[in-house]
């Protein structure tokens, strides 16, 4: 197993620093509690384990098995085989941080390609070594956008179009701060109006906009009059991202976002439940010394060769201890590596290929469902991967009918919003075979005649 | 040999994976929202495939030899875990999926948030936190809202010793807390009559680490939490060291309220070149109502033909969401097999084994290494990384010296508190004849400090890179590789 030490070897061992027994290591814990017995199952071997793991695994139903049209933050794209292979070395997956830089140079190149494809993708001027994921991206920049402002501006205006999530967190992570509140996403908001009926909410107080870009709901928008909107009254735009869609759409630097943030998990990362899946955090250059996290930056050794080190560590907690703006240490490391070599693999071409094939099926799809009696393909935007749809009937229901069919449906909206009863979000990604999305839409069709 | 970016090998026109052309009609995206340029690289399959071969070979790792980094718990990552976590019952399962399709993965947490609260004596566990600096978030915003609820609202103050991580504070800063530090007296403990003044009623609580960052178990345990309750205060665990007690003693029988656990360090998830990590939380039955959103229940119980029922649930005065979804279930898959294969009767094996391994390496360098506070230590020590008589050499001297030797190097300047600290954690994975081998290292080293100093003042020598311009990196600062002509 995993100690390797035999009967003989702790005996010596003991004698050497004279003690006579484990017990004696432990004389300054309060004898009271001392060793209990712990209520745990005995001890497996691996070969029992791994056929443990295997009986959990084979509990749930996986998307190898059922057709996958969900999505709404975490999607199921299709992972080369070299992904896995590389994150598979023990030289990446078994290192702690790059603190000594002479013996971590992988690491910390592999971290710089990463901030330079995330830089590209995104339009921005720099990268950070990534956040844990889209959601606390998105609560970091909140708290960065509150230390811009000194605490002087105390709003964050929230799109009711960012995903739920993403929302609630940075609910939690800005109740530490004093007087610091949302606006824009209140219950009596209509979730699926445009970017317009925020304006009147930016004023000089505002810190930060968040908004999503495809949306929640899928919806592609050109924030340009936002962003203006939000600079004239002196604040932050930052701007969510689903990165695939990056490839197909205009970066949001083009609309000159201030902060970007996003979820990478579509970038060669698995589905796994819900995490580990990566923070992307890009910004301009005037903000880069108020970047919470990791950065790696480029110099050079004694002899004068080209090398890594993480830098402008001075901002960090373990430095500035209470006077850090936060307390993140290293993050998704290894899921940077994955998104790291999934966007080498793919190139500026396999990537565009991705994000065509995701909008012509989801365009697809839509269509087709658009037709069908008792179903409406909700708003005229233009849209990504994903799409909203009226359903005739409670979208659990109609859920639980696709699942006989092996097919798991869209995202129950009225679950974040009461005012989307019967409202389902489906995406289509280029796993979906016109096939699977023909089963689908028959699938509905028998359902509304029944 | 320095290797080229990803951007310096690029060709136009290469693509290492292909995708099938659309088999449905296709319409093109509206003009105005088209992108025109991409900048990303160009490269071949065996292009990609060996640019991060060869990177990787320019990294220590764990599987390559010792890693005595303190405070980290280096411990050997099991080969089996990474097998189950890419089980498709388990890597490719939907976050949303509806829960009764998911059963096996929330059968499996709700089994480790019980586990993990049998190990550590509490009685609700949240698997959400990302990392350790997450569920101390986590778990000061639950110290928050339990003094809101009492409406207890002069409670303003944490108090952190100085030996604590720098995450301490900066957590209590972060959740609106004013940060109060206790000294540490000269065996390594809390001073008592330092902490007995901060104490009034505007504590909200202390955050502590136990063994703390010096690698002593707190002596005077029992009293500081017994002091800071009888304050009002609640008393918060810093689980990094939670590898010294599995089974030796459970944080929650000592009265602690909240503590947060680092599968990454404790229960052998790897730590993936500084992450991902995962960081639940434990707290004791007054504080169960505060935990995130969300944790897994037990919706029915089960009976001899049907399994039980699990689903997720929102804790009635929870703090809210820290994170997307139920956290990184991934590395719980791995902890929980880690877990099972230790089981009851061998748990203790590990502290057992961690703690003889350090006692055992500091006693084999003490003549050589002042030990910062001589008393039997538990998962690791502290020692100074000076001498009188070689005024020129520092700790980073050393440990720079000791990547030449083939090991990674101990912590240095870490705790604060240690003049040119070195700290060295073993973990139980390491074998005698390894540990034997690396204090003959220190050993001789230290005399190469007297005699060569320059040898240690140079080093390394043997590794990829020689010592980096970190004044550089920071003045210059280039965050990105070259660029594309296109941006």
């Amino acid at each position: 197993m995993f100690i390797p030490h035999t009967p003989s070897e702790k005996e010596e061992m003991l004698k050497t620093i004279g003690m006579k027994s484990l017990d004696e290591l432990f004389q300054d814990v309060p004898e009271k509690y001392r060793f209990p017995k712990l209520n745990l199952p005995p001890a497996l071997t691996e070969m029992e384990a791994m056929e443990q793991m295997r009986e959990y695994a084979e509990a749930n139903e996986s998307t190898r098995e059922l057709i996958c049209f969900l999505g709404a933050g975490a999607y199921n794209h299709y992972i080369p085989a070299g992904v896995d292979f590389i994150l598979r070395r023990g030289e990446f997956y078994t290192a702690y941080t790059p603190y000594q830089p002479e013996v971590s140079q992988g690491t910390l190149q592999a971290i710089f390609e990463f901030q330079t494809l995330i830089a590209n993708l995104t339009g921005m001027d720099v990268s950070n070594a990534s956040h844990y994921d889209g959601a606390t991206a998105a609560a970091e920049a909140a708290v960065m956008a509150y230390h811009n402002f000194r605490g002087k501006r105390n709003t964050m205006v929230l799109s009711p179009a960012v995903h739920p999530q993403y929302r609630e967190v940075v609910r939690t992570y800005i109740c530490g701060y004093e007087n610091v509140c949302t606006a824009g996403d209140s219950e009596d908001s209509d979730p699926l109006a445009g970017p317009e009926a925020l304006y009147p909410l930016i004023d000089e107080n505002t810190a930060m906009v968040l908004v999503q870009y495809p949306d929640f709901f899928g919806r592609i928008f050109d924030y340009t009059a936002l962003a203006k909107k939000t600079h004239e009254a002196g604040a932050l735009l930052c701007v969510a991202v689903n990165p695939t869609a990056l490839a197909a759409l205009k970066p949001p630097s083009s609309f000159d976002a201030d902060i970007v943030v996003g979820e990478g998990q579509p970038l060669g990362i698995p589905l796994s439940f819900g995490g580990p899946y990566l923070g992307i955090f890009a910004t301009k250059k005037e903000y880069v010394r108020k970047i919470a996290g990791r950065l790696v930056g480029e110099s050079s050794d004694s002899q004068g060769r080209r090398a890594y080190v993480l830098t402008l560590t001075a901002r960090e907690q373990h430095i500035r201890r209470e006077k850090a703006t936060s307390n993140i240490c290293t993050n998704q490391g290894l899921m940077a590596l994955a998104a790291t070599v999934y966007l080498s693999l793919l190139g500026k071409n396999g990537l565009k290929q991705v994000a065509n094939l995701c909008y012509q099926k989801a365009h697809y799809a839509a269509g087709q469902i658009a037709a069908l009696p008792g179903f409406e393909v909700v708003g005229a935007s233009p849209f990504f991967h994903e799409f909203v749809v009226r359903c005739p009937i409670a979208v659990k229901e109609l859920n639980q009918r696709l699942l006989d069919r092996n097919i798991l449906g869209g995202y129950d909206l009225s679950r974040d919003y009461p005012a989307l009863n019967r409202h389902m979000l489906l995406a289509v990604t280029e796993m979906n075979t016109k096939e699977e999305i023909d089963l689908l839409v028959e699938t509905l069709k028998e359902v509304s005649h029944a | 040999m320095p290797e080229a970016t990803i951007y310096e090998l690029t060709s136009a026109g290469r693509q290492g994976v292909r995708f099938p052309d659309a088999d449905v009609p296709v319409s093109p995206l509206p003009a105005e929202f088209a992108r025109e340029e991409l900048p990303l690289p160009e490269l071949s399959e065996i292009d990609v495939i060996r640019h991060f071969t060869r990177l990787s070979q320019k990294n220590y790792c764990i599987d390559y030899g010792f890693y005595p980094l303190g405070s980290c718990t280096m411990k050997y990552n099991p080969k089996v875990n990474e097998e189950a976590a890419r089980l498709p019952g388990f890597a490719a399962i939907h976050p949303l999926q509806p829960e009764e399709t998911v059963q096996g993965a929330l059968a499996l947490m709700y089994t480790l948030q019980e586990w993990l609260a049998e190990i550590s004596g509490f009685k609700g566990v949240t698997l959400q936190p990302a990392a350790g600096a997450q569920g101390e978030y986590t778990g000061v915003m639950i110290i928050r809202a339990y003094h809101e609820s009492r409406q207890d609202d002069k409670r303003k103050k944490i108090i952190v010793p100085d030996s604590a991580h720098g995450t301490n504070p900066a957590t209590s800063a972060m959740s609106g807390f004013e940060v109060v530090g206790v000294a540490t007296d000269a065996s390594g403990n809390v001073d008592l009559d330092a902490l007995k003044a901060t104490l009034d009623d505007t504590v909200a609580g202390i955050m502590l680490t136990n063994p703390n960052t010096l690698g002593l178990f707190e002596q005077n345990v029992l009293e500081v939490v017994r002091l800071v309750h009888q304050a009002g205060g609640l008393v918060y665990g810093d689980g990094a060291n939670l590898n010294a007690l599995l089974g030796v003693v459970r944080p929650g029988d000592l009265g602690f309220d909240i503590m947060h656990f680092n599968l990454h360090k404790t229960f052998s998830t790897p730590h993936g070149g500084g992450g991902p990590g995962c960081g639940p939380v434990g707290v004791a039955a007054h504080l169960v109502d505060f935990l995130p959103d969300p944790v897994v229940v037990m919706v029915e119980a089960g009976d001899d033909d049907t399994a039980p029922l699990y689903g997720f649930r929102r804790p009635d005065k929870s703090i809210g969401r820290m994170k997307s979804f139920a956290g990184h279930f991934g590395m719980m898959v791995r902890a929980f097999c880690y877990i099972s294969m230790y089981g009851g009767d061998h748990l203790r094996d590990i502290a057992d084994y961690a703690v003889l391994n350090a006692n055992y390496l500091m006693h084999k360098v003490k003549q050589v290494y002042k030990v910062a506070y001589p008393r039997v230590c538990m998962h690791e020590f502290v020692v100074e990384g000076r001498w009188d008589d070689a005024p020129e050499v520092h700790a980073l001297d050393i440990s720079k010296r000791l990547m030449d030797y083939d090991y990674h190097p101990p912590t240095n300047y870490f705790p604060l508190i240690v003049h040119e600290a070195l700290m060295i954690e073993p973990t139980e994975t390491e074998s005698k004849q390894e540990l034997d081998q690396f204090a003959e290292a220190l050993i001789k080293i230290a005399q190469e400090a007297h005699t060569q100093p320059e040898l240690l003042k140079s080093a390394p020598h043997n590794t990829p890179v020689g010592r980096v311009d970190e004044v550089k990196a920071a003045k210059d600062l280039v965050l990105c590789c070259w660029m594309p002509d296109s941006k």
